[in-house]
């Protein structure tokens, strides 16, 4: 039995330990705000945070998750309005938006890191995370301004 | 002759029957913009399909076009609610399902508010009308004294008030209004066109709320994972699903009949493996020990096929256009110059792998899809179900992202047929891999042109050879060279000012499914135009942006009608207004500046969708040959626009659009089987090579145009115009690659 937090919440799983955090997360306990993109580790759709840091879900198999605290896109923030959310409105970031979860928590994560990222760190960061619909120029702007907001 | 067929993207599905018996199967009918009609669901007052308002005075907005990050949603429920004075804190808007009385919702080809913007304000007008009719009926004054204003409504001479919420009872019991009792704001007195208006969907985007194909979550829903035949028209020959059953979560495994030509929008076929999760579904696919019969596309090897179609473009061709005397001309130039493009297949690689839900019981099919043709699904629906319209219903989830492949609805059949075999709702999810390897591929294409010049440099003749495999060949293998609708974007409808002219066509047999992406032929037919001009320009020793506005000509309106293409009502090609958006971006880049050693600057510009874009490239090559893009101007006159921070949101994403394929993308073929899979292979832009992008929008009354697709042509070309100038090494190939080689 493995035994986690997800957003706070106590969870627990008894099934096949080789499933990645992903599924578990979106066909056991329904929260799909976490996206698929490519199960591999390659386009960052799937990125939440374990314990503070920015992981891809496709490819972090519960086993490995005994004890472990999991941040989803539903739990960012206490009041569901992270600065990076904020800031990600403000720039009107999202395209057609599948990615935008996987961009923000890897955001969030950066920021928590490093609280005044510059552009190449941003870049170093984010390089996991691809946006099809090429939405990087204004999250580098909305990175830079929610980092303006936290300092 | 199919040259001369008359035909577009939008239309061919509706006169599907031109072209292959059956096609219509997936098309939409005859288009019609539903008229308006009265109707009072629920106790609401709905005085147009379109809008219908609560008892608090909400105003409930459809959107019947399809969400994939261009703004749609936002977009035209504004026009409606900015002609009826709606407060937008007081608008929701609501996906429309998949169903006739809306038109057409075949949501492609950048057409949405060209095509719904008038139907739009038509609605709005109405509903303005009405309620100014309730207020002046309720105060017992002339109608003609009173106007609506942010949800209420006005009497002028008095300042009464009265707000829409207490109006909507007395309206709804006056007759609806003919268009000709409407009357329509002055541009002027828009609220919300022409300004930035935040997206409907930006607090789910940004908290995980979003619903898109594969977010559905029904009561007994299975989850499906399909090995499909890795060669077009492939078959199950036998197989094994012992190590599949074995997996704990799997339920089932369920063959699935096998696709025939022609591929139009048909699921595969395969074996699905029917489970309790995805994780199951997809590790039990993956366990599937399958032998497939190939069939006939087993013999396709791109390189192979690659030199081919160049051996093709070097012959003479179909002539499709032929102005002056082309041969004779070209026999007497001064000199002359000939150059080969190509170009390779691409795939939509959207974030979004195809996915869909569905439940079918003995009585009702319902479906939730990423479609960007919802009503494509229902006539698919009928034939996998026996069920009849009436017993169909099609949910509209977002779409994570689309680029045309999401106008094919196999996977949604897939979802449909599992559903109705299993007994249970089914949600098919495809792996990336399986969206790579199982896509409607962005035509492969080999192009020659060649260029005769005078004494004096100008350039006298102009030949255009072009060889690529049809999107028509979906639907009718027999179809075997490019047709109208796909030479009419950047090839046919060349727009240069030189009197001996001609294109020719060439024949290029369909391997894989050929499909529609993000400005279609375009890519590579701006990519073969706009290059070769540059490649003019070094030889005539002239500037490339003089050498372009000299191509351009004298401003003048384009007809070519005569060659197959289809007029477009309202629309032109006004050459003019090529020549503005190129002069423009040329100002706007400083086009000339100086530049650090290595860098370079190219330029190209294109009409397509009716829109005209030009760009200016930076590019940074070292001396190793690996290469970057500091930065990009891109100018638009895309008409009359809605929402300017949309249309340079698109515009922004056509630059990385542009840029992947010109750098990276590439589908190659194997034995019939494509050999990328994933992100490592099949690579896009990531945040690192971003341009800082400048998007330069023309203030324009003409009406609305094209704004999705048109940025993504000049792209490539200005890139490998950049290059030329920083290196003095011309590039024809796409894609470039992370490296040149500047040997």
């Amino acid at each position: 039995m493995i035994k986690l937090t997800i957003n706070g919440q106590a969870r627990e799983y008894d099934g096949e330990g080789d499933m990645p955090l992903l599924w578990f997360l979106r066909d056991l306990l329904t929260l799909t705000g976490t996206k698929y993109g490519c199960g591999k580790g390659l386009c960052g759709a799937c990125t939440v945070h374990l314990d503070g840091q920015a992981i891809r879900s496709c490819s972090v198999p519960m086993s490995s998750l005994d004890g472990a605290s999991i941040t989803t896109i539903e739990g960012l923030g206490s009041g569901g309005d992270h600065p990076v959310q904020i800031a990600w409105a403000k720039h009107n970031v999202p395209q057609c938006g599948y990615c935008q979860s996987g961009q923000i928590m890897q955001a969030a994560s950066l920021l928590a890191q490093n609280p005044n990222p510059d552009d190449q760190q941003i870049d170093d960061a984010m390089g996991g995370v691809i946006c099809r619909c090429g939405t990087y120029q204004r999250i580098r702007a909305a990175i830079k301004s929610a980092a303006g907001g936290t300092s | 002759m199919k040259h001369t067929r008359k035909v577009n993207r939008r239309d061919f599905l509706k006169t599907g029957g031109v072209f292959v018996v059956g096609v219509s199967l997936f098309g939409c009918g005859k288009e019609k913009i539903p008229g308006v009609t009265r109707s009072l669901p629920g106790g609401a007052w709905s005085p147009d399909v379109f809008v219908s308002f609560d008892a608090e005075g909400t105003a409930h907005i459809i959107s019947h076009r399809s969400e994939m990050g261009q703004g749609i949603r936002t977009g035209l429920p504004a026009i409606l609610a900015d002609e009826m004075e709606a407060d937008w804190e007081r608008v929701v808007v609501v996906q429309s399902t998949g169903d006739a009385k809306y038109g057409n919702q075949n949501t492609d080809g950048s057409w949405s508010v060209r095509g719904f913007m008038q139907r739009m304000r038509e609605a709005g007008a109405t509903v303005r009308h009405m309620l100014e009719q309730s207020a002046a009926q309720q105060w017992g004054v002339d109608a003609a004294e009173c106007s609506a204003s942010l949800h209420t409504v006005v009497h002028q001479p008095s300042g009464r008030v009265l707000d829409f919420k207490d109006l909507v009872a007395g309206a709804a019991e006056l007759p609806v209004p003919g268009l000709e009792l409407l009357s329509f704001k002055s541009p002027e007195q828009f609220r919300y066109i022409g300004k930035p208006l935040q997206i409907v969907d930006m607090h789910d985007m940004t908290h995980g709320t979003a619903q898109y194909g594969a977010d559905t979550r029904l009561p007994g829903m299975k989850f499906a994972a399909i090995a499909r035949p890795p060669v077009v028209f492939g078959k199950v020959k036998s197989f094994n699903a012992e190590k599949t059953l074995a997996v704990s979560g799997v339920e089932q495994v369920v063959e699935l009949p096998a696709a025939e030509p022609p591929a139009m929008f048909k699921a595969l076929g395969g074996i699905a493996v029917i489970a309790s999760n995805s994780w199951a579904a997809l590790k039990g696919r993956d366990l599937l020990s399958i032998e497939w019969d190939d069939g006939p596309n087993a013999d396709y090897d791109s390189a192979e096929y690659q030199q081919a179609l160049l051996e093709t473009v070097r012959q003479e061709g179909t002539k499709v256009r032929d102005e002056g005397n082309l041969d004779e001309a070209l026999a007497s130039a001064a000199s002359t110059l000939q150059a080969e493009y190509y170009a390779p297949h691409l795939a939509h690689a959207t974030m979004e792998p195809p996915a869909c839900v569905a439940s079918v019981t003995a009585d009702f099919c319902e479906i939730w899809a990423p479609s960007q043709d919802p009503q494509s699904l229902i006539p698919m629906a009928e034939a996998v179900t026996g069920l009849t319209p009436d017993q169909i219903r099609v949910n509209v989830t977002l779409l994570g992202g689309a680029f045309g492949r999401k106008s094919k609805c196999d996977f949604a059949e897939e979802a449909v047929f599992l559903s109705k075999q299993t007994g249970s709702p089914v949600l098919v999810q495809w792996s990336r891999e399986d969206d790579i390897r199982h896509d409607y591929y962005h035509s492969v294409s080999a192009q020659h042109l060649t260029a005769g010049l005078d004494a004096d440099g100008a350039v006298t003749s102009w030949r255009h050879r072009l060889a690529y495999p049809s999107i028509m060949s979906t639907f009718d293998p027999a179809v075997k060279e490019a047709v109208a609708f796909e030479l009419g974007l950047g090839a046919l409808n060349l727009p240069y000012d030189i009197p001996n002219l001609r294109i020719e066509t060439g024949v290029a047999e369909s391997k894989v499914r050929i499909g529609w992406l993000r400005s279609v032929c375009n890519i590579f037919q701006s990519f073969a135009v706009n290059s070769f001009s540059d490649e003019l320009a070094h030889v005539r020793g002239v500037d490339p942006l003089q050498n372009l506005l000299e191509l351009i000509g004298p401003d003048r309106t384009l007809d070519f009608t005569s060659v197959g293409l289809e007029e477009t009502e309202n629309y032109p090609f006004e050459t003019a207004r090529l020549r503005q958006v190129t002069e423009l971006v040329a100002s706007k880049a400083d086009w000339g500046r100086s530049l650090p050693p290595g860098h370079g600057l190219g330029i190209a510009a294109q009409k397509s969708f009716l829109s005209y874009v030009a760009a200016v490239v930076e590019v940074a090559v070292e001396a190793d040959g690996s290469w970057r893009v500091p930065r990009v101007d891109i100018a638009i006159d895309c008409g009359q626009y809605i929402n300017p921070d949309r249309v340079r949101a698109q515009q922004e994403g056509s630059v990385i659009f542009g840029l992947s394929l010109a750098r990276d993308s590439e589908i190659t073929a194997s034995n019939g089987r494509i050999d990328q899979g994933n992100f490592n292979d099949h690579r896009i832009m990531r945040i690192s090579m971003t341009p800082d992008t400048r998007v330069h929008l023309v203030e324009s009354s003409k009406p609305p145009a094209g704004v999705g697709e048109p940025g993504v042509p000049p792209i490539a070309p200005a890139i490998a115009n950049a290059i030329f100038a920083a290196t003095g090494k011309r590039f024809r190939e796409l894609p470039l690659g992370r490296k040149l080689n500047l040997g």
